[in-house]
């Protein structure tokens, strides 16, 4: 795989003395679906406005398609589409003209066809005419999408795009990122909701204090740093743990009816068959055993306080 | 030169300007109407002539400015004001467009439909008064110049203004007043000699003066004066125009 952005000791500092960036650097792949993933004010926002060219980097470099943001900012940017996150269109306009001036605007003359297959994919067509201002906030987040595909992008930039919609209008939208994938787009996502990327990306950055503090394969990052749990349900509450069980890292659930051992996957063994014969040596009945793995979010809030201590 | 993306700029922007026809075409029309029924039936009635002139004529070139200014400056600063007032701005920033095409698209936009409207006055003018045309290949220069020239103006103001209140303050508190003192509804010798040495130091002046030479042949200040006025006017914005391209100023953080 070839990087289709690539990012080396990107900084921006405001007008204000504002550091948003300490020196990103970043290699995306090209056909990747990359979740970044950082807590309010963490630099997301700034490091795509930095890539799309709305804000001015201060120093490092950014490349896309091999352009430098600034120096080639017209090849870099033509390869680019971005939905931000507010949703901003001119109310009064009509989709089907907001979508036209997009390609319009990216250089490129009327491609009707393509724009009813982009209408059509994001379930605009029947709306074409209709004004921004008669369309729902969810429409509205999708004539955005339409507007960054409309010239072909390579990479699209995806600025929470699916903040304040609802669930069915979510997993459309992680339908589309889908196609776009399979269609060869690189897409970077940026989202508050954490299980958004461990459905739909590839890899994961965690970005805060506008510093990367990880990029990963995600998979392999849930692998390495997410542990899971066993609950096991006793048939008699206790009060206490047993003595014969100290030697165990085990948390007495509530009422006493349930223990919780946690462990990692990653070793030579669980210890479970051991822990299971203790059990049974120190005479709790067990009623029934569950298991369940630490999400995303769990991993993303463990990373960011290890970050913030 | 993406001239896809100057040709989406003036097709959008015009698109605004047809939207709203009526109310864009009216409002001057009923203006101007105004300010024939006004000035060329109440002071007409006293001064019958200018210099030859009849007074309801010798004010048109005047009237014309004054909204062509006026216009040009309005739909340029909201053209791109508007944008930045809603976020739409975000999409020109990360389009493979510079800043001169962005210019060229909304300044030709905002133009455009100043020159409409200037031509839509002369139209009207011609059903109250009897109007000649002494030069019109000069008319028509002065009137797409002041167009063009003003409405860069509009631009700077859209650029600098970070609220209505702003983008009504120039047109309202300098452009009006310098028209309304720069000769428009007369000639600048009817006024006491000193006064003529002050309004010469307005730029308005000599704008009024080269338009209204494109009509009747008659002038106050040289013609070469009034091309050296719109010119070095014209200059002037560009410049502010080319600083504002190079720092991003209110535009780019």
């Amino acid at each position: 795989m070839t990087a289709i952005v690539e990012v080396s000791g990107l900084t921006k500092t405001y007008k204000g003395g504002f550091q948003a960036l300490k020196g990103v650097d970043l290699a995306i792949e090209e056909g990747e679906i990359l979740a970044l993933l950082g807590p309010n004010g963490a630099g997301k926002t700034t490091l795509i406005s930095a890539l799309c060219g709305i804000v001015q980097p201060t120093g490092g470099t950014a490349r896309v398609g091999g352009f430098d943001v600034v120096e080639d900012y017209r090849g870099a940017r033509a390869m680019i589409g971005l939905v931000p996150q507010e949703v901003a269109l001119e109310p009064f306009e009509k989709v089907i003209n907001t979508v036209r001036f997009s390609r319009g605007l990216f250089g490129y003359g009327k491609d009707e066809a393509l724009i009813e297959r982009i209408l059509r994919q994001l379930s605009l067509w029947d709306k074409r005419h209709a004004r921004i201002r008669e369309l729902s906030g969810g429409m509205k987040r999708r004539v955005l999408i339409a507007k960054a595909l409309c010239h072909e992008p390579r990479v699209l930039f995806l600025d929470e795009p699916t903040a304040g919609v609802d669930v069915e209008l979510r997993r459309d939208m992680w339908d589309v990122v889908a196609e776009l994938k399979a269609q060869g787009v690189t897409i970077i996502l940026t989202t508050h909701y954490i299980e958004e990327a461990e459905a739909i990306a590839d890899r994961v950055a965690v970005i805060n204090g506008g510093q990367i503090l990880l990029v990963e394969e995600k998979a392999a990052l849930m692998r390495r740093m997410g542990c899971k749990e066993l609950t096991i349900e006793l048939t008699e509450p206790v009060a206490a743990l047993p003595e014969a069980l100290a030697r165990w890292d085990l948390r007495l659930g509530a009422g006493g009816e349930t223990l919780i051992y946690a462990y990692s996957t990653q070793g030579e063994g669980t210890g479970i068959t051991r822990l299971l014969q203790d059990l049974s040596a120190a005479g709790l009945g067990l009623r029934d055993l569950a298991t369940t793995q630490s999400s995303l979010e769990d991993i993303f809030v463990g990373l960011i306080k290890e970050g913030g201590a | 030169m993406n001239w896809h993306a100057i040709w989406a700029i003036y097709v959008y922007e015009m698109k605004r300007f047809f939207r709203t026809l009526m109310e864009s075409l009216l409002s001057p029309v009923i203006s101007t109407t105004l300010y024939f029924v006004v000035f060329g039936a109440a002071i007409g009635s006293r001064i019958s002539e200018v210099e030859g002139v009849s007074y309801g004529a010798f004010i048109v070139p005047g009237l014309i400015m004054l909204s062509v200014m006026t216009q040009g400056i309005s739909n340029a600063s909201f053209g791109i004001y508007f944008p930045k007032f809603i976020g739409t701005i975000f999409e020109l920033l990360s389009a493979p467009v510079n800043f001169l095409e962005v210019v060229i698209g909304y300044v030709g936009a905002a133009a455009t439909k100043a020159l409409m409207i200037g031509v839509v006055i002369l139209l009207t003018a011609w059903f109250f008064v009897d109007l000649r045309i002494a030069h019109p290949g000069a008319m028509l220069a002065f009137l797409i110049l002041t167009c063009v020239s003003f409405s860069l103006f509009g631009f700077i103001i859209g650029i600098w203004a970070e609220n209505f209140q702003q983008l009504q303050l120039i047109p309202l508190l300098v452009i009006t007043p310098l028209v309304f003192l720069g000769g428009a509804f007369y000639s600048i010798s009817m006024l006491p000699p000193a006064w003529q040495t002050v309004t010469l130091f307005n730029p308005v002046v000599y704008l009024v003066s080269g338009f209204r030479w494109a009509f009747f042949g008659m002038a106050d200040v040289p013609v070469a004066a009034s091309l050296a006025a719109i010119a070095i006017f014209t200059g002037l914005c560009l410049l502010a125009v080319y600083a504002i391209f190079r720092t991003g100023y209110r535009i780019r953080s």
